[in-house]
């Protein structure tokens, strides 16, 4: 890692819990990366987390953080927005956390616009409890609660931020650690909703059961899965199975929710 | 896995926290001169350190922060 990142981290803490390969490492450096080329002050930045192997990533950063219950980080964030509208919020949960139990916070919270950053630590799977199915395991693939193949459909969370009304809306994996960082550092600076989806890879609960069998066949899957969002625009390039797209997918402009708030509080006292 | 335009990057050595290496192979596999690999205890070990680009596909990939890779001057 480089020397400057570092000192972003809880340095006693390490090595991570996480298992050999797991891409919730890779993540988290590069959202490292990303506070490094914010550089908020320390004192205004807060990082909140759900439950599950990802959301431990919040405990690394030597930040205020908070590691709060499953599914609910945004309803903590919000809170903490709310109550401090200058901070700068994280929400890191995972696919399980923000899409199933905290998945009617997420569309809430899309649809407030409030100015937070989500990163969803897309793994397609509940890693932390031995590798259920969750809203986001694809189509076929085994869990351990689908041995026979997922029947039902995965939302794609990207698409399901959009129409809920999120502002930024983008997705990366552990191998385009640059878009990652890109989209992670834009996602802060978008004066709304941002929900960045960090494809990652969970080689214990999910590679192993979907003919993924290494960390590097994960990673490989991803590079040759990820299409970028500007080929499929132009038509040079269409998704094909098991294909995503990548890059900044969605944005636009729309009033935020502590903004308006704000804006109630002075009409309120006049 | 990668390709990499060689000519394009300086040469560079390799820091490497021993400690933190959990042995997962993806340095291994994505350096795209072949020159780090496993030691009988599955930490990461670097061959051939004559041979480093530079270029920190290795630094990119670790998910345990093992690896930083020191642009020669
Ligand atoms: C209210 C509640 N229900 C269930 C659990 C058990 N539990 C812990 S982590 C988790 C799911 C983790 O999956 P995900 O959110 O996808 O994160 P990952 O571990 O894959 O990073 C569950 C169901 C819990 N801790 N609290
Ligand atoms: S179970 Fe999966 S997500 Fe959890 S630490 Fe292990 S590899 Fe990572
Ligand atoms: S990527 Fe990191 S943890 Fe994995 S073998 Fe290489 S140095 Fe060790």
């Amino acid at each position: 890692m480089p020397s400057d990142i570092i000192r972003y981290f809880r340095q006693e803490t390490l090595p991570h819990i996480w298992c050999p390969g797991c891409g919730n490492g890779i993540v988290l450096r590069d959202f490292a990366v990303a506070l490094e080329k914010l550089n908020y002050p320390r004192k205004e930045v807060a990082i909140v987390s759900g439950i599950g192997c990802s959301s431990r990533a919040a405990g690394y950063l030597d930040f205020d953080t908070v590691h709060t219950t499953h599914g609910r980080a945004l309803p903590f964030a919000t809170g903490i927005k709310m109550a401090n509208p200058e901070l700068k919020v994280f929400v890191i949960m995972g696919d399980g956390d923000a899409s199933s139990i905290g998945g009617n916070h997420l569309i809430h919270a899309c649809r407030r616009n409030i100015d937070l950053t989500a990163i969803i630590f897309n793994n397609y799977i509940y890693g932390m409890t031995g590798g259920q199915f969750s809203p986001l395991t694809p189509r076929n693939k085994r869990a351990t609660t689908a041995p026979y193949g997922m029947i039902e459909q995965s939302f794609d969370i990207c698409r399901l931020a959009e129409a809920a009304g999120a502002t930024y809306v983008g997705r990366a994996t552990t191998y385009h650690n640059q878009l990652l960082t890109r989209l992670i550092v834009e996602g802060s600076k978008n004066p709304g909703f941002s929900l960045v989806e960090a494809v990652t890879h969970c080689p214990t609960s999910y590679g192993r059961r979907n003919d993924l069998k290494t960390p590097t066949d994960m990673v490989r899957w991803q590079k040759e899965n990820a299409v970028w969002i500007e080929k499929i625009r132009d038509g040079s390039a269409s998704l094909k199975e098991e294909q995503f797209a990548i890059g900044v997918l969605h944005r636009h402009n729309a009033p935020e929710f502590t903004a308006e708030y704000l804006e109630v509080i002075k009409r309120a006292r006049k | 896995m990668a390709k990499v335009d060689i000519d394009k990057y300086p040469k560079a050595s390799l820091d490497i926290n021993i400690r933190w290496c959990k042995g997962c192979n993806l340095c291994v596999t994505i350096c795209p001169k072949g020159i780090l690999s496993l030691d009988e205890l599955g930490k990461i070990t670097v061959d051939k350190p004559e041979e480093c680009i530079g270029c920190g596909l290795c630094e990119g990939t670790c998910p345990d922060f093992a690896i930083k890779v020191v642009k020669d001057a």
